[in-house]
């Protein structure tokens, strides 16, 4: 339950090295040093993550859904943009 | 062959993970957020996860030393009755609110860092690995719960009220911490038991330094840890709160023996 004294917050863990963070769920907790720490108890009880971030979900600035189409739907029809009419060598495995 | 005092030293260490990890356990769904929850429940399975690993340790000390019945780890958790348990008395004490919770974890969390920090170095080899292995989750028990103890006792001026109850109905039970039950003096020498004794200072310190920063000092935290006076957990004189939790935590195979599921 959200109260004025538990703000919410976004977490992102980071499962490799040399992955990057990734957003798994949000929580509330106190200030930043809770949120850490509730963040290993319940994101990382099963070996998921090496490095936690988290950031107070009000600091984060989002897209407007009402505008998606304004925002994204001019790219859906740039096919051109798709590198995928280049010849890869085989030994290039993983583009 | 092992010294009884050997078998009773490994119950002391089994039985204080035991009961205070089956005591936070009845916080799973009770929590005051979900977040916390979570987080006391971890601390719990943490807790009982190494009462496993002694408990397995004294069943095999007591079946090589010729045991009537085969004992085993549930045997030793589920079929010993209140004066048989080893546990210190500040374990056994019920819950009350979140912030005795808290202060209760706090206080043993500090005691079992630095013990367990010095059992490392035991003799008995099985003992030392469990504390190596312990130690990290301790490192963390110790992290969350100052954390907390700072919020409340530093908090609104509810939740300080609460913790310096929390601190008056709790601190009469640290004393025992640091005195040496027979089986400790008696495994002492050998180096396979901790001195309780010479983790006082280290624990007095940390305690302090949080209390401090919680807003704690003017209360009812005294100089030097008290002792309970009648009797003591480590010698098996219980306060009654033990036996409660038993009857819950045992009904089952009690009722059922040697149920499984």
């Amino acid at each position: 339950m959200a109260t004025p004294n538990t703000p919410l917050w976004e977490v992102f863990i980071r499962s490799r090295n040399g992955l990057a963070h990734k957003h798994c769920g949000s929580l509330h907790a106190s200030d930043a040093t809770m949120a850490l720490q509730a963040a290993r108890d319940i994101f990382t009880r099963r070996g998921e993550g090496l490095s936690i971030w988290v950031v107070p979900s009000n600091a984060i600035t989002a897209s407007d859904p009402a505008e998606k189409g304004m925002m994204f739907e001019p790219a859906e029809s740039k096919i051109y943009r798709h590198p995928t009419f280049y010849e890869l060598p085989d030994e290039l495995k993983h583009m | 062959m092992a010294a009884p005092s050997h078998i009773e030293y490994s119950l002391f260490l089994a039985d204080n993970a035991l009961i205070l990890g089956h005591r936070n356990s009845e916080w799973t769904g009770h929590g005051p957020i979900l977040e916390q929850d979570i987080a006391l429940s971890n601390i719990a399975l943490d807790l009982i996860g190494q009462a496993r690993w002694l408990y397995q340790h004294a069943a095999r000390l007591c079946n090589e030393s010729g045991a009537a019945t085969r004992v085993t780890e549930d045997s030793l958790a589920y079929g010993r009755d209140s004066w048989d348990f080893r546990n210190c008395l500040l374990v056994e004490q019920a819950n009350g609110d979140w912030g005795k919770t808290i202060l209760r974890q706090f206080l043993f969390s500090a005691w079992q860092y630095y013990y367990f920090g010095a059992l490392r170095w035991s003799r008995d080899g099985d003992l030392a690995a469990v504390a190596e292995k312990s130690v990290k989750e301790v490192t963390y028990h110790l992290r969350w719960s100052s954390e907390w103890v700072i919020r409340l006792g530093d908090g609104t001026a509810e939740s300080h009220e609460r913790m310096v109850r929390a601190v008056d109905q709790l601190w009469r039970f640290t004393g025992e911490l640091f005195v040496p039950a027979p089986y400790e003096l008696d495994l002492i020498s050998s180096g396979i038991a901790v001195d309780p004794a010479s983790v006082k200072d280290q624990w007095m310190q940390k305690v302090g330094e949080v209390f401090t920063e919680a807003q704690l000092t003017a209360s009812a935290f005294s100089a030097t840890p008290a002792i309970y006076p009648a009797g003591g957990g480590k010698k098996g004189v219980h306060t009654e709160q033990l036996g409660y939790l038993l009857a819950e935590m045992q009904f089952l195979q009690r009722a059922y023996p040697n149920c499984e599921w």
